[in-house]
């Protein structure tokens, strides 16, 4: 057994929420470069220049990359061999979140009531999920989420016999349907199977997984690549001005789910996906 | 067409832009976003006047992050402008004339503006780091109380837009895509 003060992951919390928005990680700098060299139409290329102006702006005057410095996602993976002292955990969880948004200079977008509205004040509480792992150590992920992709996500209970083909025009309807709104080009994580909570939590955790590593299935790994060429033939285009880079990247993740249905659920988000994970 | 314009949007210089102009702003223009406009659109329907004269002004969807110490504003870049489509009909027949945003509109927002003559400019989404460096002044001027979302007005220099939608309708999301494909299809 090995303890773990609850102290200690307030203090990566708060760290990871500030690197997080400020610093793109490098999978998705690398395809956001990789697309402006395929980019072929001008307006298109114009648009990812300045993109890729804005991400060096930030991680140069540590400034956040974009002003939606999102709801904090926080993914705990805790070994079984861990014991937390010194406070409770989904506090100390807040805690490293409110500091983290204060000291980071990073924007405080959460209402305490989703009707009545009332800003919180500190971008607390964190969206916070919890998985109990082998092991004595603590993987902690922040995966800041802006809610202009967030709003263009959909889910649907599929019946079984829409089959593969459902899957497929889902997808593409989807991202037709977020067209310019989700700041493309965008990254679509897609969760298949489970529940219905289930397979909204699947395409969440696809999007926290890099974007240059494929599923470890080589069926899925194919749908990735096929899915992704096929948002790419849409033509909304970077900001939705039109041109080849819709979408950066396709991540799918599975689960076993009921002989009675195929959820699908389609998690957007926009070309400043950000996410860091420490381990402790 | 690449444009350099001074605010304010009069009547007279919306109808000079066209859906598809690169139009570098100059001027006075205005934040708000979901909370301030329905706070705005309330006062209105009391009979109440603005916190801003809104003849020919320009309103930017946008709430910012705070500045740090030695900036004008934090990270500004605009939000999905579609939340305040149920407000900027109301905005527009009092005068405001100008948008920035990012995102598609409803019929209804582009009917006002054929209506009113009103331009909806698109700002680089997601480019918040950037935009801000246009920003030469900001100022709080009302619902303080909203934080991000409180009213703001800035002086911005050469602020880089595209013409989404212009004041006869016509749309850069559909004209841009369209032309995109065809170009493709031809290739």
């Amino acid at each position: 057994m090995r303890e773990i003060d609850a102290g200690r992951i307030t203090d990566v919390i708060e760290r990871l929420c500030i690197e997080a928005n400020q610093g793109l990680p490098g999978d998705v700098q690398n395809a956001i470069r990789g697309c402006r060299a395929c980019e072929e139409w001008e307006t298109a290329q114009n648009v990812l220049d300045r993109i890729i102006d804005n991400f060096e702006i930030a991680k140069e005057e540590q400034v956040p990359i974009c002003q939606d410095t999102g709801m904090a996602c926080v993914f705990l993976e805790i070994g079984q061999d861990v014991h937390i002292t010194g406070g409770n955990l989904s506090e100390a969880v807040d805690e490293g979140v409110r500091r983290g948004y204060e000291k980071g200079y990073l924007r405080k977008s959460v209402v305490k009531d989703p009707v009545r509205r009332g800003n919180t004040g500190d971008n607390t509480p964190a969206m916070l999920y919890t998985e109990i792992v082998p092991g004595e150590q603590i993987k902690i992920t922040v995966g800041p989420k802006g809610f202009g992709s967030e709003n263009m996500s959909a889910i649907r209970m599929f019946k079984p016999s829409a089959g593969l083909q459902g899957i497929k025009d889902f997808i593409l309807e989807t991202a037709e349907a977020a067209g310019p709104n989700p700041c493309p080009p965008m990254v679509l994580g897609v969760g298949i199977g489970g529940t219905f909570d289930k397979a909204a939590l699947l395409a969440k955790k696809a999007l926290m997984r890099p974007i240059d590593v494929p599923n470890p299935d080589p069926f899925y790994a194919a749908l990735e690549k096929e899915m992704l060429e096929k948002v790419n033939q849409l033509g909304i285009g970077p900001q939705g001005f039109g041109g080849r880079t819709t979408a950066l990247g396709l991540n799918i993740e599975t689960l076993p789910t009921h002989i009675a249905g195929m959820p699908c659920a389609i998690n957007i988000s926009c070309h400043v996906t950000r996410h860091k994970t420490e381990v402790i | 067409m690449e444009k350099h314009i001074t605010l304010p949007l009069t009547r007279e210089l919306a109808k000079t832009l066209r859906c598809g102009d690169t139009v570098y702003l100059t001027g006075e223009i205005y934040t708000s976003r979901d909370a301030g406009h329905k706070r705005m659109c309330e006062s209105l329907a009391k009979g109440e006047p603005l916190p801003f004269d809104p003849a020919d002004a320009t309103i930017y969807y946008v709430g910012p992050t705070p500045a740090k110490p030695g900036q004008v504003i934090g990270s500004a870049g605009p939000t999905t402008s579609g939340r305040m489509d149920a407000y900027a009909p109301t905005m527009m027949s009092v005068g405001a004339r100008g948008m920035i945003g990012k995102g598609a509109r409803l019929p209804e927002v582009v009917d006002a503006m054929k209506k009113y003559d009103g331009v909806y400019f698109g700002a680089i989404g997601g480019a918040g780091a950037l935009l801000a460096k246009c920003i030469k002044k900001c100022e709080l001027i009302a619902y303080e109380d909203l934080g991000a979302e409180a009213l703001r007005k800035l002086y911005v220099e050469d602020f880089p837009t595209v013409v989404i939608i212009d004041c006869e309708g016509n749309n850069l999301y559909e004209k841009g895509r369209a032309e995109y494909l065809a170009k493709r299809k031809t290739d």
